[in-house]
């Protein structure tokens, strides 16, 4: 009896209306108020998100000063001990506590700069060839992506193959020239870096050179300039801090380069004589020494190395980055 | 499926696989199965590579005999020092005792057991000569020096009448890192060459005033193995496992000793001190091979730190122990001297002398 | 006309320095080659499902597989890509976002020094951050160092791919009312994936063959392990410890890893360069 009644006030027209018209008040109510809950969320949310991404890019500050941090910390040690002096000091000797990083020093820069007047002549060719010659077509993309594949290779394995390879050769050439056939060195480091540093300076020389304006160029020839020519006094001036750049990046590779020079170097702390000589850079001695420096101002000399190297590399890419970004922004 | 729903399955997936490699391999790996994950059944060692090609074959047996796994990584005696000084490893390896630096950078007393003996070789990569070559002290120290330049050399053929020399320059291979097999090698020299001892001294790594650097015992014999007229020093098992010439050296009875099992044996057999460091280089036995060296395990007296459990304790010297008896057989072999007698009672009193919290670990 | 010789010689020049440039160009390529050929003829034959399977042999005897090296690199990637993509996309998100704000100028500065830090001065400190206070060597401490390695490449791709989207994609998405973390994630993303997606593979590539910051973290292992916790071996390693060595078996068992890891790494860079052609990232 009741649920008749019921049904009557229910189903009855006007309790419909009204029940429905209430019931949607009811109903936008509640869906405004889930949308302030669910907008109340959101911004939660959106404010949570935000503040992770900028305590990402944070960690990213932090993470690099905390590198810098620990490297001079734990050089502190050699420092006190060695002062100054270490960076010309031309003695390595761990027995007797004298550390001198200039054999060390040397050698970086020695087979750093050998590979890059190596590297330079066949990375301008590719960045010219792509760039002005053939920027379009199918074999100058296929030629410009084996040269980026160069840059893939792991440097263990240009390493393993100088060493099986290149070495063997290179002592054979020492032979014909005369000097004595270690085929181990700085000369065949530098062969091996050389290979490996021609991506960097190949891929940005070219999208510079792609940048220089046509009508530069077309005004050029319209006075009756030769390609070479055109190259040589309109592209190559007005790329040219471009193209230092590019070299910078690729020296900036070469310093911090570990594993394909320790494995073909010869790892003498001794002052290299010649170019065919064994000897060392800073990243292959840390490398071979790290993990038996035993005691505390060995491993302090050797991380001061590393701080040394991280400062040089990290200086030079800067310069090379900042170049860089003159022209792309 | 949507892109965001795709990343995701993508990134359930892998995690859910990697989670079962990780335990499955772990699982897999510790071999019996036992329900806790603390029964840790490796033990870490790191240090000397004179001996690391009978380590590896001890190592190899010892897993089959009972599942213990043995990560020895063979990074130079110096190397072994300082990763036991970081207590990053349970047990070093050196074929040099520790000096009065490393004692004192490391925090708690270290004991040295006897593991085996060995020769330390002069080898050299002459194809064209095929009589074993004599060298003597003086000669040695000469060519390490680079006093001595080249094969020709009057005083090399002098002592070695009647063999044609070639007239290429001799090229030095030494060691790169820190290492017992230098050691053995420097001290040597010091004890028969004045020169020497002025001038370069004795020690783990010292300043070589000639040579290309190897890293470990393998580098350098890679080293006189690509070189031709190339000359170093190495343990007699890697110059017998790369089929290296090596020449024999005059000892200080004056006879000239090919290094063997026999000669290295000869000049093993003399008292061993209760802390089982003793130099085995110029021996008087007169036929005693004079580079000889003992390598040694080195494990701290006290071995209850860094949370370590009684059972790897145990383990680990019961593996130390069976390396200086039942090990002992793969020795011949290998081409490194089994232990003298005096040495394994040596040895066993040390181990026994190890305590965890302050007991004796083994009875 | 006559052509005076004036002229014919700048011609020549010019013809000639193109015949050089030409000549040194593909003349870079063929020591790669080389190198290819060389490393896939002495390694292909020494891969075999024994090679894969089996675990190094003591020294002397013959046989023995690189399985410890292979499960231990995958490990290994795979847990240094779970610590960096993260970081690098948010990382990237944020500096695509923020153009001229304080911190995204330090923030990227910081990302381009670390892209230029030597991969041998990450070993040290991640030996020193997580070696030493964990008391051991470990493949997560490995995984750490190659991670920082990762994070600038991955950092990279994503804020120049995502600065590459229009603006009016951002816009719409604003206007519909959607909150900012839904207009990245749901947004922004999806539309950036492939660009994305090659940095981090490109990435993966990069730290596949890094040696130098596994030498004193990861330390090495010869037996198939799989706990992050203790050291494990991986294929750079085993290369380098093996080529070093004068064991002949040992050499065999570098070549066939380099082998490995030369093709693994190649394909990974060929298929991002397949999947980029639509989106040019510069790094």
């Amino acid at each position: 009896m009741e649920t008749t009644v019921d049904n009557n006030l229910i189903t009855r027209p006007e309790n419909i209306l009204g029940r429905v018209i209430t019931s949607a008040k009811i109903r936008d109510a509640v869906k405004g108020i889930k949308r302030i809950q669910r907008s109340h969320r959101q911004i939660k949310a959106e404010n949570v998100f935000r503040k992770t991404i900028i305590l990402v890019a944070l960690a990213m500050v932090v993470l690099v000063m905390g590198i810098l941090l620990t490297l001079i910390l734990q050089s502190v040690l050699s420092v006190k001990a060695t002062g100054i002096g270490y960076l010309w000091g031309k003695t390595w000797d761990p027995v007797r506590d004298i550390f001198g990083a200039y054999p060390f020093i040397l050698g970086t820069i020695l087979t750093s700069f050998l590979a890059l007047f190596i590297s330079i002549p066949f990375s301008f060719a590719v960045a010219i060839f792509l760039g002005e010659y053939y920027p379009k077509g199918w074999l100058p993309n296929l030629l410009k992506n084996t040269v980026e594949l160069i840059a893939a290779v792991p440097s263990v394995i240009y390493g393993f193959w100088g060493l099986a390879v290149l070495v063997p050769i290179v002592r054979v050439f020492e032979t014909k020239i005369g000097v004595q056939p270690i085929g181990l060195g700085i000369f065949t480091s530098s062969l091996i870096l050389a290979v490996m540093i021609i991506p960097y300076a190949a891929s940005l020389g070219q999208s510079m050179i792609k940048m220089v304006p046509s009508n530069l160029k077309e005004a050029a020839y319209s006075l009756g300039a030769t390609r070479w020519e055109v190259i040589r006094s309109v592209i190559l001036p007005y790329t040219k801090s471009g193209l230092f750049a590019g070299i910078l990046l690729s020296l900036g590779r070469a310093l911090g380069e570990t594993m394909a020079v320790t494995m073909v170097i010869g790892n003498t702390s001794l002052i290299p004589k010649s170019i065919f000589a064994p000897g060392n850079t800073m990243a292959s001695v840390i490398a071979n020494e790290f993990t038996e420096a035993d005691h505390p101002v060995y491993l302090s000399a050797l991380i001061e190395l590393g701080l040394v190297l991280f400062l040089v590399t990290v200086v030079i890419n800067m310069i090379g980055k900042r170049l860089t970004k003159q022209f792309t922004i | 499926m949507k892109i965001g729903n795709k990343l995701a399955l993508a990134a359930i997936a892998i995690v859910v696989s990697g989670g079962l490699m990780l335990t499955g391999c772990n699982g897999g790996g510790s071999g019996s199965g036992s329900k806790s994950d603390t029964t840790d059944n490796t033990i870490l060692g790191a240090g000397a590579t004179f001996p690391n090609p009978l380590y590896s074959k001890m190592f190899s047996e010892y897993n089959k005999i009972n599942g213990l796994k043995v990560n020895y990584q063979s990074i130079g005696s110096g190397g072994g020092i300082q990763q036991l000084t970081s207590m990053t490893v349970d047990f070093g390896a050196s074929d040099a005792p520790m000096n009065g630096k490393q004692d004192s950078a490391i925090k708690a007393p270290v004991v040295h057991i006897p593991a085996t003996a060995g020769a330390v070789v002069i080898s050299y990569n002459l194809p064209d000569v095929k009589d074993t070559l004599n060298f003597t002290p003086d000669v040695v120290a000469g060519i390490f020096l680079g006093d001595i330049k080249k094969w020709n050399d009057p005083k090399i053929a002098e002592i070695n009448k009647g063999v044609k020399l070639p007239s290429i320059d001799i090229q030095v291979s030494h060691r790169s890192d820190g290492s017992g097999t230098t050691n053995i090698f420097t001290t040597y020299l010091c004890k028969v060459n004045k020169d020497w001892e002025t001038k370069v001294g004795k020690g783990s790594a010292v300043n070589w005033p000639v040579g290309l650097g190897g890293k470990g015992n393998e580098g350098v014999a890679g080293g006189v193995k690509q070189t031709p007229g190339g000359i170093g020093y190495v343990e007699l098992a890697y110059a017998c496992q790369n089929n290296m010439s090596y020449g024999k050296l005059k000892n200080k009875a004056g006879n000239f000793i090919l290094p063997s099992i026999s000669s290295v044996t000869a000049a093993a057999n003399i008292e061993i001190p209760a802390d089982g460091k003793v130099s085995l280089t110029n021996t008087d036995a007169p036929d005693g091979y004079p580079i000889s060296g003992l390598s040694w395990i080195l494990v701290y007296k006290e071995q209850k730190y860094n949370d370590r459990s009684l059972d790897k304790v145990t383990k680990m010297l019961k593996l130390v122990q069976w390396m200086t008896h039942e090990g002992q057989q793969y020795s011949g072999a290998l081409n490194y001297a089994p232990l003298s007698a005096k040495a394994v009672a040596v040895g066993d009193a040390i181990l026994k002398s190890v305590t965890y919290d302050g007991k004796p670990v083994l009875q | 006309m006559r052509v005076n010789s004036n002229v014919k010689y700048r011609i020549g020049k010019s013809t000639g320095f193109q015949v050089l440039t030409i000549g040194l160009a593909f003349a870079c390529v063929v020591p790669l080659i080389f190198i290819l050929i060389y490393i896939i003829e002495a390694g292909i034959t020494k891969i075999n499902w024994h090679f894969i399977t089996n675990l190094p042999k003591p020294v002397g005897e013959a046989g023995g597989g690189v399985a410890n090296a292979l499960l231990g690199s995958m490990i290994i990637i795979g847990c240094a890509s779970v610590i960096a993509i993260p970081f690098g996309i948010l990382c990237g998100i944020y500096l695509s976002e923020n153009k001229t704000s304080k911190l995204a100028y330090w923030s990227r500065l910081c990302v381009d020094i670390l892209q230029g830090v030597p991969s041998i001065v990450v070993g040290i400190v991640a030996y020193f951050w997580l070696v030493k206070p964990l008391g051991g060597f470990s493949a997560l401490s490995g995984s750490a160092a190659l991670a920082i390695m990762m994070l600038p490449i991955i950092i990279r791709s994503t804020e120049e791919t995502l600065l590459m989207l229009p603006d009016s994609l951002r816009e719409a998405a604003y206007a519909l009312g959607m909150p900012f973390h839904r207009v990245i994630l749901k947004v922004i993303i999806p539309c950036g994936i492939s660009g994305i997606l090659s940095g981090v593979m490109l990435s993966v590539a990069r730290i596949a063959g890094e040696t130098a910051p596994l030498l004193f973290t990861a330390f090495g292992n010869p037996y198939l392990s799989g706990n992050v916790l203790k050291p494990m071996q991986s294929l750079p390693l085993l290369i380098f410890n093996y080529a070093t060595s004068p064991y002949n078996d040992w050499h065999d068992l570098a070549w066939g890893a380099s082998c490995i890891l030369l093709i693994f790494v190649l394909l990974l860079n060929i298929f991002t360069k397949l999947i980029t052609r639509k989106w040019k990232v510069q790094l």
